[in-house]
């Protein structure tokens, strides 16, 4: 898609909501440098959400379609569950099927998008929660893994099934009592970003999303690896402050603390040397390019 | 409904924005569907059903084959591979099992391309979740369904019970009665179910083993012509490409409870499906020349069914007019839409009316039932069940025995 496309024909401007109206003013489709800064100087993709006051995972939403490297080509996959709230305030096509299909959908819509548009980058991002990931969905998900299938998957760990009420999932730590585990989850948290490492994806990122410039750039990393290299995988800690009875404005400490050392979500990443060596080539370009934009604006103002 | 509408000679719009006599990559020439069937010359060949669906699939400018193996659909799978060697289609995979086969073709269909797949029995079970998703989401993904038991203990010999769960999942349900139906219903059920006032997803059912392991004559349109392909922005969904604007849906989701617009989008959207499928009478019955072929409606005896069932009552019906037993046939070609009026007018003038299956159940008897006028004039059978064959002297005797019994 380019800019055009969400342009507005003049006869119908006037019918057309303000927020499209700024959507076509000033969202950042398009520029290659988009990031986290735009929040708060330009229209972000998402409008508004459904979800609960505080949650993280909205602040997880804006930063990732903050950080998307070409929105304007990009399209969701998405799950059953409190993401399949915030999907329709979106300005990014995205897909809602069914619980747990997710990376099968993707893995369709992919291969489709590749066919039809060869001379184009689609990137298909599937973002879902942990019960549609590792639960319901754990076989589609590893299959599309092993099978190499190039688009980024983003788990919203919040480590139980919110939008139900807070029942045991796989991601959940050992010992927590909720619903259906109610003498406490008896086995640990499942190692999904190990499970990803084995199963072959070539970028793996594990972090929480209290700090902006980190998801930015673990977004950017896993959808450049996946158009170039093979699949990748983003694990977001995005509690559920409702279920574990935490108070709205306590989420970023929650966060905080599950970052920090011997925290159960102390950063990481798994690099494979191909991607690591992407990576780098796309850094050094980036660097060069920001650059020559300097040099050729300070001959300018010369 | 059913009002009336002048279909001779109506002639099926297929896309066009692959203009017409244009060469793919294999040399074929996208020919018009009215020109496919009614203007080029057929070749007879003989030929297994799974072979079939091959040269159908051939012809049918498919964008994305996802396969699976199962009996009896696993040759059939296996052989549309052989073609996307050839390079007949973009793309082709294994999945990992028909749920994610199904989510598989979604994303295939969501992203424009023309989607075909296979199934059978278990499978179509397993993969039961993503049809209501597919007619929902107004995904033309046609299926094949190789129809096997489905019960405990297992079993892979024919059944039609599997067809019995599609009903009502807002697809377009055809029953092939031969290999020749097999062939003509794959390419012009894409035709079909491709319709941007239908846009549905569409199951070509036919009975495993008697269609897809048998060897028969098929009346096969030449090589060299294939199908226009499909066209994404011809649908009353947008394609998920990013090629048009992504608007933002909606304020607030439809899943939220409690909202009055939440229920209406929902019972409307669902209307919506049924009254796509009732709309594709209008392109069914030129193409398939009626949703039911009737033979001798005028008699007091019918037999009225579909699929292999058919072939077994032709000749049951032989051997009964060898008897001074005179019975007249009605073939239902369209489960879905069913064909609720047709079936009212062949069954008008008839007193005892006979509906042999391959299922345990009688669904289709039932569907019958609740069509007609003085609906005790149905006869409930015969039905074989778990896979036996249904021998056209069964159907004879059943037939003799219910009217003696009734006094005739």
């Amino acid at each position: 898609m380019s800019k055009e496309k969400i342009a507005i024909c003049e006869d119908l401007a006037d019918i057309m909501p303000p927020e499209y109206h700024e959507l076509v003013e000033s969202a950042t489709f398009g520029n290659q440098d988009r990031g986290w800064k735009d929040i708060g100087s330009s229209k972000e993709l998402i409008e508004q959400h459904s979800l609960c006051a505080g949650c993280p995972e909205s602040i997880a939403f804006r930063y990732i379609l903050a950080s998307l490297p070409a929105p304007e080509n990009t399209v969701f996959v998405g799950s059953t569950g409190c993401t399949s709230l915030v999907f329709p305030h979106v300005a990014v096509q995205n897909i809602h099927s069914l619980f747990g299909n997710q990376n099968a959908i993707a893995s369709g819509l992919k291969r489709a998008l590749k066919c039809r548009f060869p001379d184009i980058e689609k990137d298909v991002v599937v973002l879902a929660g942990d019960g549609a990931t590792v639960d319901i969905g754990l076989d589609m998900t590893m299959q599309s893994w092993f099978r190499q299938e190039k688009f980024t998957t983003i788990c919203f760990d919040n480590e139980l099934y919110a939008n139900t009420g807070g029942q045991e999932s796989g991601l959940m730590q050992k010992g927590f009592v909720a619903k259906m585990a109610p003498k406490g989850k008896n086995f640990e948290k499942v190692r999904l970003a190990e499970i990803a490492r084995e199963s072959g994806c070539a970028y793996v990122a594990v972090l929480t999303v209290s700090k902006p410039n980190r998801v930015e750039q673990a977004i950017k990393n896993a959808v450049l690896v996946a158009r170039e290299v093979g699949p990748t995988f983003v694990q977001l800690y995005t509690p559920c402050i409702l279920e574990i009875g935490k108070q709205s404005m306590e989420g970023l400490d929650e966060m905080k603390d599950a970052e920090s050392i011997g925290g159960r979500f102390v950063q990481k990443e798994y690099i494979t040397d191909e991607a690591q060596k992407l990576l780098d080539s796309i850094k050094e370009e980036t660097k060069a390019r920001k650059k020559a934009a300097k040099e050729a604006k300070k001959s300018v103002n010369a | 409904m059913n009002k009336s509408v002048e279909l001779k000679n109506k002639r099926i719009i297929a896309s066009q924005h692959v203009k017409l006599g244009q060469k793919n990559r294999k040399g074929q020439t996208y020919t018009d569907v009215n020109d496919i069937f009614y203007k080029a010359e057929s070749t007879p060949s003989f030929l297994t059903g799974s072979e079939v669906i091959k040269e159908a699939i051939r012809r049918a400018s498919v964008g994305s084959m996802v396969a699976y193996p199962i009996t009896p659909q696993s040759e059939a799978a296996a052989l549309i591979g052989e073609l996307f060697a050839e390079d007949y289609l973009d793309e082709y995979f294994r999945g990992e099992s028909e749920f994610a086969v199904m989510g598989q073709c979604a994303g295939a269909a969501f992203g424009g391309h023309r989607v075909y797949t296979t199934t059978a029995g278990p499978g179509t079970l397993r993969a039961m979740e993503n049809f209501p998703m597919w007619a929902g989401s107004r995904l033309p993904i046609q299926v094949c369904v190789t129809c096997r038991g489905i019960n405990s203990p297992l079993s892979i010999q024919p059944d039609t019970m599997e067809m019995h769960y599609l009903l009502e999942t807002g697809m377009l349900v055809w029953h092939a009665e031969t290999a020749q139906d097999l062939f003509d219903y794959t390419l012009k059920g894409f035709i079909v179910a491709e319709q941007p006032d239908v846009h549905v997803p569409i199951a070509i059912c036919c009975d495993g083993f008697f269609v897809t392991h048998t060897k028969d004559t098929v009346n096969m349109t030449p090589e060299d012509l294939c199908l226009t392909p499909y066209d994404p922005y011809k649908a009353p969904v947008p394609c998920l490409d990013m090629e048009t604007a992504p608007i933002r849906m909606m304020r607030d989701p439809f899943v939220m409870k409690s909202n009055y617009i939440n229920y209406s989008t929902h019972a409307s959207w669902q209307q919506e499906i049924k009254a796509a499928i009732e709309r594709s009478r209008k392109h069914t019955v030129p193409l398939l020349d009626g949703l039911i072929d009737e033979e001798n409606t005028d008699r007091e005896v019918l037999v009225v069914t579909s699929g292999t069932a058919v072939s077994q009552s032709r000749e049951a019906i032989r051997l009964l007019e060898q008897e001074g037993i005179k019975v007249g046939l009605v073939k239902i070609k369209t489960i879905r839409p069913f064909p609720f009026e047709e079936i009212k007018r062949a069954t008008k003038n008839a007193k005892h009316i006979f509906v042999p299956e391959f299922n345990v159940g009688g669904w289709l008897a039932r569907e019958i039932k609740s069509t007609i006028q003085n609906n005790e004039r149905v006869y409930v059978g015969p039905h074989v069940a778990g896979g036996m064959t249904m021998p056209s002297e069964v159907i004879a005797l059943e037939i003799k025995n219910h009217l003696k019994a009734s006094g005739q």
